[in-house]
């Protein structure tokens, strides 16, 4: 019997997450643009539509707007759906279905309705797509109440974090980064969820708490381990959700470590670093702080098609060592 | 109000005199009233200061509203605008509630958080008002594909103004309701103004339900002050959808006599023009006449609605008074489902 | 590399120093040892010798200013070195950690520039660009600890950048909490550094003290009065120190005041007897005595022994422990122009009564001339302060900390006194002692006051 745990790529656990999720269930289906026969930009849902059928694999017409729209009806009246948009970037046609009606549906009508979507976002740089197609605006949807955010980093997490996703209620608003797609993990066989609103110590360690999201999680990952030789304890947070976020678990931390750095792809400014770094100055974590709180996060600029200015424009793994090795040693 | 029955085409009448009893038609003059004395009643109320924030009314309008919710079983569901009350009163709301909520209290349709523009009676299927234009139109697509995926034999109508006809959301949901063929009837009531732009300025086609060709589906015009034309239209559409045929555009021609909102001035038409309307096309004044030609109701019979109608406003509004406001401690409540 | 010449830390308390006088001037050649400059502190001068020999140059510690401790004030080149542009001074005291330029998305802070020249230097800390309110900077850990352990941010070193006390600076101030390597300096008494290390409020002189907060409240006093019916004297660092200490003092010990009349008589012809028979000796202004005993001479030893006999009240008041002092080292307050002074007399119980006449003839003359040594004032397990010459009846003193007593002494007059129903004539001396009532309660003080009283009014009892 072989015992090594069974190993799935990312978009392979995000497709069997909705293939469990649409056999249990008849209420939950697909929409997308090419996600049928195409199997869909990314290849997620590869076959499902051969599996399901289109009535439940739906090609939409490049309607994000409209398309959204029909999702937050269809689950306002008992379906289930899991709306892909195409690229992240395209969540900013849709944005008046996402923000003014599925987010505050159910606190204009008093409680009378939900809205149960699932809307899935392919979203990151360094595929070369250049400024329209690469941009991270999970920050841009984790400024909504009424919504739920999550950006799971491993195939574990984005089998798992989805399938919680379409079993709530609310609507939750999947990050998914491009580069993340093929990597492979261990996934487990069968139906199991991951709590959404839980961060995960993918690390744990003494000198300095790194706060990551998404492919930051596994570049501060790598950091951590050259760090290490140098005698640099470094614990790695990996968020995994952006609204509603887990902030007892990174006060808990910084006051482990007294010291903190935030990593994220998007645009530094206004993001979500911004919001780590407020939560601990905010908290009792404050009086454990012996360094300055640092965040490292994506270039002032849309992203550039030149494949060196496109990873000059986020976070990499050196840029990760230098500023733990500053905040550790004093020097800032 | 009415469930589908065998549309009766027999005789030489008007299609709700044939097709209604003289109980139920008398019901939907009451409906007019009930509708056109609750905007009034609001309108009052707002000027009183008990209201916060604006209204849209749609007096004017009321046999637009009541024409296509006729054929419409409880279970059939609407979405609606900003301009929703009367949509509400048609698909059977209680107007108690309907203060309640603009009084933004707790016994409110919406508990007091949503208010005129969001209101919504979701056992009554009305799916809710909405502040977006065409921000219902999607939605009501939505709820149509549930009805055919789930088979409940239910239809949707999205209701929308001039206005929403050139966002690009009514664009997408007709096309998408066209190509897979949903139960959902989209009705444009033109009152000939998005707030103060004409269609004639706005709008690149002569008749709004000319767009129903470039979605091939079928277009409608409907002299949207008449009940009895407007019924006729929203019925066959209703068991066209519920045949499986798909959509329906239907343009219902009709009014507005207050603003678009309360701060509006009326500045982009004349007093003539809404005189004109006021007293020679006055949807209950033509339906009053219409049910007395046909001897279904008399002169004390209408007074009888027109008191019945009046007490029960008073009522309404008195309930929603005394009504309790929200906590400031509840604030949190109903942004998230909460998990028992 | 030419060898700094720092302003150093010569007194427990200090964070500023002033040099009086300098003994050199600018490329003078010196030896290791010679004197270069002399430095006033609160209580004394004190002079500050070369630590290398050559040439000094570059002396830049103007005299009469304040200068920080460990500030540099001049250089001594070694024979032959270049005496090229001297780098702003590197190691101004606080700052040893350099400031590194900030990374990705860091703030754009300048490189701390330090001031070659200090003409007149804050008393705290120098801080790095903007810092114009003097805040001394430290991380939140920082502060909680030091908070916690009741150290003053503003009196420590900080290794972080722009001169920032960090966790290290904390934990390093605790186990070890002088940290200025200086000669002349105190070393901290015993019970000073286990106390610290507790994290206890020991000694209220402490180095790690903050300065006084400054200007705004005598700004609203100035309002009060005309303008041009005062004159400003600014104060010298001894009024500063006591002005620090005596409220210090006054906020922080419950002071409590027992009063008792001594009878002189006995002791003022003991006095008369010992004085002379006092042996002379040839001195180069002719003959002296070898000894002249002073009233106060003889209280001294009377307290040094009360404390002997009541040893419970000789003690000193920490958080963690009473400190139960072996020795009775007797403050003897010493009025000096322009303030007032207490040195010591170490062990009195066991020195006789010229010893200490003369001893304190020799402090109180060089407390005069501010010529004291740091270690010759300050400590002690009690004090006493005589304001008999100046007719005074009788006060109540305030407390030296550390000392849990402190004994007030008045004139001696001539009174009217009841002595088995007769009234008699007899020369009183009206004594107040002042105990830290968590050291020394009521009965204590009574035991002690009273045990002085019998060695003053039976003095032969000094002798043994």
């Amino acid at each position: 019997m072989d015992a090594t745990p069974r190993e799935l790529s990312y978009s392979q656990a995000i497709q069997e997450a909705m293939a469990i999720a649409m056999e249990v269930d008849e209420r939950v289906f697909l929409m997308g643009e090419d996600i049928g026969v195409y199997g869909g930009a990314f290849q997620v849902t590869g076959d499902l539509v051969e599996r399901f059928g289109p009535d439940r694999v739906m090609d939409t017409p490049i309607s994000e707007l409209g398309g959204a729209g029909v999702a937050v009806g269809a689950a306002m009246t008992g379906m289930r759906p899991i709306f892909e948009f195409q690229f992240s970037d395209f969540a900013t046609l849709a944005m008046e279905q996402i923000v003014n009606q599925a987010a505050k549906m159910r606190f204009m009508l008093g409680g009378e309705v939900s809205v149960p979507v699932v809307m899935r976002f392919p979203a990151g740089s360094g595929t070369g797509a250049a400024a329209q197609h690469s941009q991270s605006l999970e920050a841009w949807l984790g400024h909504v109440p009424g919504l739920k955010v999550i950006q799971p980093a491993t195939p574990h997490d984005a089998k798992g974090m989805l399938l919680a996703a379409i079993a709530d209620p609310d609507p939750v608003m999947i990050f998914e980064h491009k580069l993340l797609y093929k990597m492979k993990g261990h996934v487990p066989e069968g139906h199991y969820t991951v709590p959404i609103g839980k961060a995960d110590i993918r690390r744990e360690g003494r000198d300095l708490t790194i706060v990551a999201t998404s492919i930051m999680v596994h570049k501060a990952l790598e950091a951590a381990a050259t760090l290490e030789g140098e005698g640099i304890d470094v614990e790695v947070v990996d968020l995994r959700t952006i609204r509603p976020m887990d902030k007892q678990t990174i006060i808990d931390s910084v006051k482990k470590t007294s010291r903190l750095l935030c990593v994220y792809e998007a645009v530094k400014t206004l993001g979500i670093g911004a919001e780590v770094s407020a939560t601990i100055a905010e908290s009792d974590a404050f009086d454990y702080l012996d360094a300055p709180i640092v965040r490292l996060g994506g270039a002032e600029t849309p992203v550039p098609y030149n494949p060196e200015l496109e990873k000059a424009t986020v976070p990499q793994v050196p840029n990760i060592i230098a500023a733990a090795r500053d905040l550790v040693s004093g020097r800032r | 109000m009415a469930t589908a029955r065998k549309l009766e085409t027999e005789t030489n009448l008007p299609f709700a005199i044939r097709q209604y009893k003289p109980a139920e038609l008398r019901d939907v003059l009451r409906k007019m009233y009930l509708i056109r004395r609750f905007e009034e009643g609001a309108e009052d109320s707002y000027t009183r200061g008990l209201i916060h924030g604006t209204m849209h009314l749609s007096i004017g309008q009321e046999a637009s509203a009541m024409g296509i919710c006729m054929p419409l079983a409880v279970e059939d569901q609407i979405t609606s605008t900003h301009r929703g009350h009367g949509h509400c009163i048609a698909k059977g709301a209680d107007v108690k509630r309907m203060f309640a909520e603009f009084f933004g209290k707790t016994t409110g349709y919406c508990k007091g958080r949503g208010g005129s523009m969001h209101i919504a009676d979701v056992s009554m299927g009305n799916l809710g008002a909405n502040g977006i234009v065409a921000g219902g139109i999607p939605i009501a697509v939505g709820a149509a594909l549930s009805a055919k995926r789930m088979k409940t034999g239910k239809v949707v109508v999205s209701f929308f103004g001039d206005g929403a006809n050139n966002e690009g959301a009514f664009h997408e949901a007709l096309n998408m309701a066209s190509i897979w063929k949903l139960p959902v009837i989209f009705v444009c009531e033109n009152n000939g103004y998005g707030m103060s732009t004409s269609t004639a300025r706005s709008t690149a086609v002569k008749n709004i339900a000319d767009r129903a060709a470039a979605y091939s589906m079928p277009g409608v015009v409907v002299n949207g002050n008449i009940f009895s034309e407007v019924a006729e239209a929203s019925y066959k559409a209703v068991e066209r959808a519920r045949a499986g045929e798909g959509p329906t555009l239907i343009e219902s021609k009709t009014y507005r006599y207050r603003g678009h909102s309360k701060s509006d001035r009326n500045r982009y038409r004349t007093k003539e023009e809404i005189e004109d309307w006021i007293s020679n096309r006055d949807p209950i004044m033509l339906f009053e006449t219409e049910l007395k030609e046909f001897g279904i109701v008399d002169d004390k019979g209408i007074e009888a609605i027109r008191e019945s109608v009046r007490a029960e406003i008073e009522a309404g509004i008195e309930f929603a008074k005394a009504s309790p406001s929200p906590q400031i401690s509840d604030l949190d409540n109903f942004v998230y489902t909460e998990v028992a | 590399m030419p060898v700094e010449v720092i302003l150093p830390k010569v007194d427990m308390d200090m964070a500023t120093g002033q040099i009086s006088r300098w003994f050199v001037t600018d490329g003078q050649s010196v030896k290791q040892g010679d004197v270069l400059f002399e430095i006033e502190t609160d209580k004394a001068a004190m002079e500050i010798d070369a630590p290398a020999s050559g040439t000094v140059r570059n002396i830049s510690g103007k005299e009469g200013v304040d200068i920080p401790v460990g500030q540099p004030v001049a250089w001594i080149y070694a024979e032959g070195e270049a005496y090229g542009s001297v780098k702003a001074a590197p190691s101004t005291s606080p700052l040893r950690g350099e400031a590194a330029p900030l990374g990705a998305g860091g703030g754009g802070d300048k490189a701390p520039s330090v001031p070659p020249t200090p003409a007149v230097s804050p008393p705290t800390l120098p801080t790095s660009g903007e810092g114009g309110s003097g805040k001394a900077r430290a991380t939140p850990l920082a502060r909680r600890l030091a908070r916690e352990n009741r150290l003053e941010i503003a009196a420590l070193n900080g290794s972080g950048p722009h001169g920032r006390v960090t966790r290290a600076d904390i934990m390093a101030a605790i186990a070890q909490p002088s940290t200025s390597p200086l000669r002349g300096e105190v070393a901290p008494q015993g019970a000073d550094a286990v106390d610290k290390a507790q994290g206890s409020a020991l000694h209220p002189t402490s180095a790690l003290r903050a300065a006084p907060s400054p200007e705004g409240e005598g700004d609203a006093v100035l309002k009060l009065f005309e303008q041009g019916s005062y004159d400003l004297v600014p104060h010298d660092n001894m009024r500063k120190t006591i002005a620090r200490r005596l409220v210090e003092a006054k906020s922080t010990i419950p002071h409590f005041y027992l009063t008792l009349d001594c009878e002189l008589d006995a002791l003022l012809a003991l006095r008369k007897q010992l004085n002379d028979a006092a042996p002379v000796k040839k001195t180069d202004k002719g003959e002296a005595p070898v000894y002249k005993l002073s009233v106060n001479d003889m209280i001294i030893k009377a307290m040094a022994m009360a404390l002997m006999a009541v040893p419970d009240a000789n003690a000193s008041w920490t958080e963690s422990a009473m400190v139960k002092h072996k020795h009775a080292d007797v403050g003897v307050a010493v009025s000096i122009p322009g303030g007032l002074i207490t040195p010591i007399i170490r062990k009195a119980e066991t020195k006789t009564l010229s010893a200490i006449s003369n001893e304190m003839k020799d402090l109180a003359g060089r407390a005069r001339n501010r010529k004291l040594k740091p270690e010759e004032y300050q400590g002690g397990t009690t004090a006493v302060s005589n304001l008999g010459m100046f007719g005074i009846k009788d006060f109540a003193a305030v407390i030296n900390p550390p000392h849990a007593t402190i004994l007030a002494v008045g004139a001696g007059e001539e009174r009217a006194v009841v002595k088995k129903g007769e009234i008699k004539i007899a020369t009183i001396m009206s004594v107040t002692l002042s105990t830290d009532h968590r050291a020394v309660d009521g009965a204590l003080g009574a035991e002690l006051l009273t045990a002085f009283k019998r060695y003053i009014e039976t003095p032969m009892g000094m002798l043994v």
